[in-house]
C-alpha cells in the first residue's frame, strides 16, 4: 500500500482530489472510453468533492465521460430525504458538475427486490468494464462502505444491517435521534471494491486513528474490513496527521520519508506517458500537483 | 394527463449564477424551470435522468418571486372605478406596465362607486393568467361602499352604503354578483356585518377591515367571523390608543382564532406612513405585513390633475391629494419603490422585504403553493432585481414559454406563462 500523510484535513482533501483529477485526465476518457469511479459519502470526502468541483469550474476537469458508482445507500429512506445518499451526492457533487445522469449510479434503497437491485448493480459495474478507481472512507469500526465487522472479505453488493457503532456515528445527521437513523443499507461488498483496479481510502480525524491502526498495522481481519486492502495490488491511504495518532512512529516516519520519492516516481511516470504522445495533458496542472506535493502546503 | 405530458416535453431552463429567495433565505442555488413551473432538479436528475436544455447566467442577481399587489386602483391614466365600455384594455395596460415594477399578479381595486359602475365594470375584469404580456389578475378588490362615513378618506360620501336587513342580498345587489371578486374591504361596526363577513368568507372571498371607526373588540369579532386582512393599516381607521388600540390592536391581539394569522396592508411610500409607525407595525407582527401600492391612476403619469373614482386628484411629485384638499388620495409609488423604502425604513433583511411583497400576499390569498415563492411546483414568474436593492436599476423579468395548470381549492388561481 501507499500511505500519504498530509498536515491537515484541507491538504488531505486537496491531495486526494488532485490525484483523482490526474487519474481521469491521464486516462483521456472519451465517447467509447469511460473512466469509472467509485464514490463514497459522509463527512470525510466533502473537502475532496469541493476541490473536484473547483477543478471542474476552472475548466480543468470534465465528468462528461466519467461513470460513477456509489458505495451504498440507506434502505427505506425516501430518495429525496435530506439525509439519503442520493441527496448527498446531488447537493455535494452532481449538481455542480457536468456528469450525464445516466452515468451516475447509486443503489436504490427503495427497490421492491433489494437483492435484485444489488445484483443489477454488480452487473452494471461489470458492463462498465470494472472500476478504475474506487474512492472510499473508513468507519470508526474499520468498515469500508457498510461492510460492518464480521462481513465476508469476499462479499459482493448486498443488504446489510448496520452495526451500533455506525448508527451512533450517523445519528448526528438525524438530529441526534437514534430512532430516526436507518438500520439497514445496501452496500458494495469488500470483494466488489477489491475488484477495482485502484483503491483510494480517505481517512481524516483522530476518531479514525484506531481504525487506521487496525487496518494497516494489524493483520487482515474481517472485524476490520478495510484490512482486506492489504491484499490489493494498488491501494493508497490518504490521511491527515490526526488519523496517524495510533500508528507506530516507525510507520509514519517511513511513509513520510518515501513520499517525495513516491511522487518523483509518479511524476516521472507521467512524463513518460507524455513522451508517448499524450500532448494535451495539462502540464501546468501536473506541475502544480507535483510542486504542491513536494511542499506539502 | 395531458397537461403533465405537455409539461414534460417542455424545455428545462436552468438559471445559474444567482441567489434565490427560498425558505426565507437568499441561497446560492440555481433555479430550474420547466413548463412555467419551478422544477426540482434532483428529481429531474435521478428520475428522468435529464439535464438542462438551456442555461441562463443571471450575473449574480437575486431571483425573487413576482410581487403581488392586492390594492391598486389603476395607473398610467387608467381608473378601474371608471365605467367605460372597454375596461378590459385598461386593465391589460396596467397589467403590462406594472411588470416593470416587479408585480406579476394583482387585484384591480374599485373604490366606493355607484351601483351602475359595479354592475358594468365587474363583469369586465375576469381573473386572468399572467405572462410576458402582463401581470395576472387574481380577482377584484372591492374597497367599499360598506365603509364608515367618518373614515371614508377619498371615497365619495354620496355612494357610501350600510347593510340593510337582508345584508348579504344587499351586498349581492350592490355589486351585481361576486364573480371575479377576490377581496372586499368593509367596516365591521356596520350593522349586520358579521353575517356578510361569514357569507363572503364561505365563498372564498377575503374580507378586509378598513375605512372604519371600529374598536378592538368589534375588530376581533370580525376576525372571528372570518376577516383576515386590514386595509392600509393606520390610514382611515382610529389611531392606536393604549386603552383601546382599535383595528391596529389586531396585530397583537390574543383573541384571534387559533392558528389564524391576521395580515395587514401597508403603503410604504414614505408618505402615507411615518417610518417609525412602519417599524412599530413591522416589529409587532412581521409575518403579517403585506406591502401594497394603493396606487391611483396617476401612477406613472406626471404632475397635474387626474381622475380617481368619482373625484379629481392633484399629483405633485410622489404625492397625490384629493383636488383642493389636504386629504391623501392614494399613492403613486410603484411596488419596487415601496419594497426599497420598506427595506430602508425598517432595516429588515432583504429576504423579509421581498417576502412582504410576495409571500405574504400569497399567503393572505391562500396561493402560497403557486405564487409568492420559488418552491418546487410554484409558478415560474420571477423578478430580477439587482443584488443591491438600493438603488435598483430597472427590474428584469424572466418568463418561460409554456402555460401550465395549477390546482388549488380556490377558483381564482392561474399560472404565469
Amino acid at each position: 500500500m501507499r500511505l500519504v500523510i498530509l498536515d491537515n484535513y484541507d491538504l488531505a482533501s486537496e491531495w486526494a482530489a488532485k490525484y483523482i483529477c490526474n487519474r481521469i485526465i491521464q486516462f483521456r476518457p472519451g465517447q467509447d472510453r469511460y473512466f469509472t469511479l467509485g464514490l463514497p459519502t459522509g463527512s470525510t470526502p466533502l473537502g475532496c468533492y469541493k476541490k473536484l468541483i473547483e477543478y471542474h469550474k476552472n475548466g480543468d476537469l470534465s465528468f462528461k465521460y466519467v461513470k460513477t458508482f456509489n458505495m451504498d445507500e440507506y434502505v427505506g429512506l425516501p430518495r429525496n430525504h435530506p439525509e439519503s445518499y442520493h441527496s448527498y451526492m446531488w447537493n455535494n457533487f452532481f449538481k455542480h458538475i457536468d456528469i450525464d445522469p445516466n452515468n451516475a449510479h447509486i443503489l436504490d434503497g427503495n427497490a421492491t427486490d433489494l437483492q435484485a437491485e444489488c445484483d443489477a448493480f454488480e452487473k452494471k459495474i461489470k458492463e462498465a468494464g470494472g472500476i478504475d478507481l474506487f474512492v472510499g472512507g473508513i468507519g470508526p469500526d474499520g468498515h469500508i462502505a457498510f461492510n460492518e465487522p464480521g462481513s465476508s472479505l469476499v462479499s459482493r453488493t448486498r443488504l446489510k444491517t448496520l452495526a451500533m457503532d455506525t448508527i451512533l456515528a450517523n445519528a448526528k445527521y438525524f438530529d441526534g435521534d437514534l430512532s430516526k437513523v436507518p438500520t439497514m443499507a445496501l452496500t458494495v461488498g469488500v470483494g466488489t471494491v477489491m475488484d477495482a483496479r485502484e483503491v483510494m481510502i480517505l481517512i481524516t480525524g483522530a476518531h479514525k486513528a484506531f481504525a487506521l491502526y487496525k487496518a494497516i498495522e494489524e493483520g487482515v481481519n474481517h472485524m476490520w474490513t478495510v484490512s482486506a486492502f492489504q491484499q490489493h495490488p494498488r491501494t493508497i491511504f490518504v490521511c491527515d496527521e490526526d488519523a496517524t495518532l495510533e500508528l507506530r512512529v516507525k510507520t509514519v516516519k517511513y511513509f513520510k520519508a518515501i513520499l517525495p520519492l513516491l511522487l518523483i516516481l509518479f511524476s516521472l511516470k507521467d512524463l513518460e506517458l507524455r513522451n508517448l504522445g499524450l500532448h494535451s495533458l495539462p502540464f501546468s496542472f501536473l506541475t502544480i500537483y507535483v510542486l504542491n506535493s513536494f511542499c506539502l502546503c | 394527463m395531458r397537461g403533465g405530458q405537455v409539461a414534460a416535453r417542455a424545455p428545462v431552463i436552468q438559471f445559474t449564477n444567482c441567489r434565490i429567495l427560498r425558505g426565507g433565505a437568499l441561497l446560492r442555488e440555481d433555479l430550474w424551470v420547466r413548463g412555467g413551473r419551478i422544477l426540482d432538479p434532483e428529481k429531474l436528475f435521478f428520475e428522468e435522468r435529464r439535464v438542462a436544455d438551456e442555461q441562463r447566467d443571471c450575473g449574480g442577481c437575486i431571483l425573487a418571486p413576482g410581487f403581488i399587489d392586492v390594492q391598486i386602483n389603476g395607473g398610467f391614466g387608467v381608473d378601474f372605478s371608471q365605467a367605460s365600455e372597454d375596461v378590459g384594455s385598461g386593465v391589460a395596460l396596467v397589467a403590462r406596465r406594472i411588470l416593470s415594477h416587479g408585480v406579476t399578479s394583482f387585484c384591480p381595486t374599485l373604490v366606493t362607486s355607484p351601483l351602475e359602475v359595479y354592475h358594468k365594470v365587474l363583469p369586465q375584469i375576469p381573473v386572468k393568467s399572467g405572462g410576458p404580456h402582463g401581470a395576472g389578475v387574481l380577482g377584484v378588490h372591492l374597497e367599499g361602499p360598506f365603509i364608515s362615513r367618518e373614515k371614508r378618506g377619498a371615497h365619495p360620501e354620496a355612494h357610501l352604503r350600510s347593510f340593510e336587513a337582508d345584508a348579504f342580498q344587499d351586498v349581492l345587489a350592490t355589486y351585481g354578483g361576486l364573480d371575479n371578486v377576490r377581496i372586499v374591504t368593509l367596516a365591521p361596526e356596520l350593522g349586520h356585518s358579521h353575517e356578510v363577513i361569514r357569507e363572503l368568507t364561505a365563498l372564498g372571498i377575503c374580507v378586509s377591515l378598513g375605512h372604519s371607526v371600529a374598536d378592538l373588540g368589534t375588530a376581533e369579532e370580525a376576525v372571528q367571523s372570518g376577516a383576515t386582512f386590514i386595509t392600509h393599516l393606520f390610514n382611515a381607521m382610529l389611531p392606536f390608543h393604549h386603552r383601546d388600540p382599535g383595528i391596529v390592536g389586531l396585530l397583537t391581539s390574543d383573541r384571534l382564532p387559533a392558528g389564524r394569522r391576521i395580515f395587514y396592508g401597508m403603503i410604504a411610500d414614505g408618505i402615507h406612513t411615518n417610518p417609525a409607525a412602519l417599524r412599530i407595525a413591522h416589529r409587532a407582527h412581521p409575518k403579517g405585513l403585506v406591502l401594497v401600492t394603493d396606487a391611483v391612476p396617476a401612477l406613472g403619469l406626471g404632475n397635474g390633475r387626474h381622475t380617481l373614482g368619482q373625484q379629481e386628484v392633484e399629483v405633485e411629485g410622489l404625492t397625490a391629494y384629493v383636488a383642493g384638499t389636504n386629504t391623501l388620495s392614494g399613492s403613486i409609488a410603484p411596488m419596487d419603490a415601496c419594497v426599497r423604502h420598506f427595506l430602508q425604513a425598517t432595516g429588515c433583511s432583504v429576504e423579509s422585504a421581498l417576502e412582504a411583497a410576495s409571500l405574504h400576499p400569497a399567503q393572505l390569498l391562500g396561493l402560497e403553493k403557486c405564487k409568492g415563492t420559488l418552491d418546487f411546483g410554484a409558478d415560474a414568474g420571477v423578478v430580477l432585481p439587482n443584488v443591491v436593492l438600493d438603488p435598483f436599476p430597472h427590474l428584469r423579468l424572466c418568463f418561460t414559454s409554456r402555460n401550465c395548470s395549477c390546482n388549488t381549492t380556490l377558483p381564482f388561481i392561474n399560472c404565469l406563462n
